[in-house]
């Protein structure tokens, strides 16, 4: 049976910044996904705890506040840590290009900037799927409202 | 011909137009959904009473006879980052370079009460905003800064009370007694919870602590703006015009109530409350809402609250252009949003403003980009003529007949929110960030199906853009900060502090006014974090709903 992609949402840090978060997670929602989002002013180690709890395929952080380089890193580190780096780390904000590379070499799959489309949020995160984890969804979108 | 017979000859005309050449929407409307017509030609109702003379009564054309023509408004760039040495040499230089008042903006360990060393802070220090953990780092962010000729205002809510009182001390120790420093604290909380997450305690004690500082203000710092009753934030977490201002003016009415209840006299206090609204993109718009923000709040606190002193009828606002309307494409044309929406605060009357830097969607603005924004507010001050008159669109009958229909819509907003029992339990259900959320989704899917044109990122983009120079906080300033922290704590009389917060602990159990407890332990170089954790530990946390 085809199952549904599960996200978690997270906002680690201090940000209060929370549009950008809200509005990705009803747009995968939108888009066939299951997702859950974990309100403001989480840990590193509160979004990991809460992404195992949940079973979740991904993990979706947004950090506006320049706290990018720390906090990311920080939640791969832990699900390492834990033996769940099965769980997905993406993430999107007010990031510099240059801190792209970086954060990507330190196990964060991808990056989006201000100006991404729900759309292309959601075809990366279902080819992610199939090619890391064998999913077999359609690329296109599996249920819901069209955006 | 009469008046009314050309009107009809237009309008048949422009049918004819019409099935010829189309127009380029079936329906035009402005952002907050009220359709615009292709003419407006009938002049308002009611001129006198709604539209009034600038200086009086509602205020629609200003709350200042001459405006501009006396004084221009005072260009306040909010500024910022790393430790305070670094922010007080961005200070200096913007008033170097003719900005007339500083506005600071904060970590947010500091905003949301955590000490520099704290866990919760790890990788925000010094990030969107300059670190102050205690007195000392205050002094450093206005070394050299003449307290009694520059007004500042600070970017802080939930821990405004200690900053405030950090402001005073280091008044004093410059020569400027209380009673002479002039500036403005954010101090809105409500806004907080709506729509910017530097919320500490829940809406009762923060209430409670707003209140005090009102007291507190109005017999010893009687220049100080107590409060900014805040649209900005909440028009950029997405709301529509209308509903920033009805959510602001809301908001404010409850910090007018709770100034009654705990027993203050509203022509004392009102005179020092103050506003922030945001310029965004639909112009017209935009100029609008100033004025009928104005009308509407004049009327509020006349009718409503009786108040009796001119001055607490009247709106003074700061503004602030739409961070969110910043593109991270192209970021040079942002330079042109930004002029058009500051103009369109020079023409609704601002009595300061903020321009954004062209790179803010990206970083924090380099001193380039800074500058560039400053020198737009001064290219439209000093060169465009805007300014030598009053109120230039007053009459206009498109911007009077949109006056009035935000008007209109916005005491709509209020009443719906009056039914839910006022503005903090409104929040307390969600309501605005329930509206707000829904308007914001809207956006997104305009903009990504094309509905709403952004040049330059969903029109109009181009291939391999060069990135442009940004600014970079020192990760180092972070381990200093912290290091000077831990010395300071060393250093100073640990037993004075104790005593302080423990007085502090015992007033907040009580109803005593706060701040002369919070002003003895900043004194003693309390830090924000001990002062704040005192207060959690009475207060409590809020937890959003």
């Amino acid at each position: 049976m085809l199952r549904p992609i599960r996200i978690l949402i997270g906002k680690p840090g201090l940000d209060g910044h929370d549009r950008g978060a809200l509005i990705i997670a009803q747009g995968l929602r939108d888009e066939g996904m299951e997702v859950i989002y974990t309100g403001l002013r989480q840990s590193p180690a509160q979004i990991v705890a809460m992404a195992i709890q949940e079973d979740v395929d991904l993990i979706g952080l947004s950090c506006l506040s320049g706290a990018h380089m720390e906090l990311f890193p920080e939640v791969v580190r832990l699900l390492t840590e834990q033996k769940a780096e099965d769980i997905l780390v993406f993430g999107g904000g007010v990031i510099p290009q240059e801190d792209i590379p970086i954060l990507k070499q330190q196990g964060i799959r991808e990056i989006f900037t201000p100006g991404t489309t729900i759309q292309q949020t959601a075809q990366f995160i279902r080819q992610l799927m199939k090619e890391e984890k064998g999913w077999e969804g359609s690329l296109t979108n599996s249920g819901g409202a069209q955006l | 011909m009469t008046h009314h017979d050309r009107h009809k000859s237009w309008q048949e005309k422009g049918e004819k137009v019409r099935t010829k050449t189309p127009e380029r929407k079936p329906v035009f409307t402005t952002h907050s959904e009220i359709e615009v017509e292709p003419l407006y030609y009938q002049h308002v109702e009611n001129v006198d009473e709604k539209v009034s003379f600038p200086g009086e009564y509602p205020y629609t054309r200003g709350i200042h006879p001459n405006m501009y023509r006396s004084r221009l408004w005072t260009m306040r760039q909010y500024a910022g980052f790393g430790s305070a040495t670094e922010t007080n040499k961005r200070f200096r230089y913007l008033l170097e370079q003719g900005q007339t008042g500083l506005s600071v903006a904060f970590d947010l360990p500091t905003q949301i009460g955590y000490d520099s060393d704290d866990p919760m802070s790890i990788g925000e220090v010094g990030k969107v905003g300059v670190a102050i953990d205690s007195l000392e780092d205050m002094e450093r962010l206005l070394a050299e800064i003449p307290l009694d000729r520059v007004s500042t205002s600070m970017t802080i809510n939930a821990s405004a009370a200690v900053l405030l009182s950090m402001y005073i001390v280091v008044g004093e120790k410059q020569g400027v007694p209380a009673s002479q420093i002039t500036g403005t604290i954010q101090n809105d909380i409500l806004k907080e919870y709506i729509a910017r997450g530097t919320y500490i305690y829940p809406p009762k004690q923060s209430m409670r602590l707003i209140t005090d500082i009102f007291a507190y203000c109005t017999e010893h710092v009687p220049k100080w703006n107590t409060i900014s009753i805040s649209g900005y934030h909440i028009r950029e977490a997405g709301s529509t015009a209308v509903q920033e201002v009805a959510f602001t003016l809301a908001n404010g009415m409850a910090y007018v109530q709770a100034a009654i209840d705990a027993g203050l006299e509203i022509d004392k206090f009102a005179p020092r409350l103050s506003f922030f609204f945001n310029a965004h993109n639909n112009f017209f718009e935009e100029i609008a809402k100033f004025r009928a923000a104005r009308r509407i709040w004049a009327g509020i606190m006349k009718d409503k609250f009786g108040a009796k002193n001119e001055r607490s009828w009247q709106l003074r606002f700061h503004t602030q252009t739409g961070g969110s309307t910043l593109t991270a494409q192209q970021p040079d044309n942002n330079i042109v949003r930004v002029t058009v929406q500051a103009l369109s605060a020079v023409l609704g009357g601002t009595q300061s403003l903020h321009t954004n830097s062209r790179d803010e969607a990206l970083a924090l603005p380099t001193e380039e980009s800074a500058r560039i924004a400053l020198r737009t507010q001064q290219i439209l001050a000093l060169e465009s003529g805007v300014a030598d008159t009053v109120d230039p669109l007053g009459g206009s009958y498109y911007v009077e007949a949109l006056t009035d229909a935000m008007e209109e819509e916005t005491n709509r907003y209020l009443e719906k929110i009056e039914q839910l029992g006022g503005a903090v339990s409104a929040v307390e259900q969600g309501f605005m960030q329930r509206e707000i959320h829904r308007v914001a989704l809207e956006t997104q899917r305009n903009i990504e199906n094309g509905t709403e044109i952004v040049v330059g990122m969903n029109q109009y983009q181009i291939e391999n853009e060069v990135q442009p120079e940004l600014l970079r906080v020192d990760p180092e300033l972070g381990k200093k900060q912290i290091a000077d922290l831990q010395d300071l704590r060393l250093r100073r009389d640990n037993q004075a502090v104790e005593s302080c917060l423990a007085a502090l602990q015992q007033a907040a159990s009580g109803t005593e006014n706060l701040m002369p407890f919070i002003i003895d332990a900043v004194r003693n170089y309390a830090t924000v974090g001990e002062i704040c954790h005192t207060m959690r530990k009475v207060f409590g946390e809020y937890q959003p709903y």
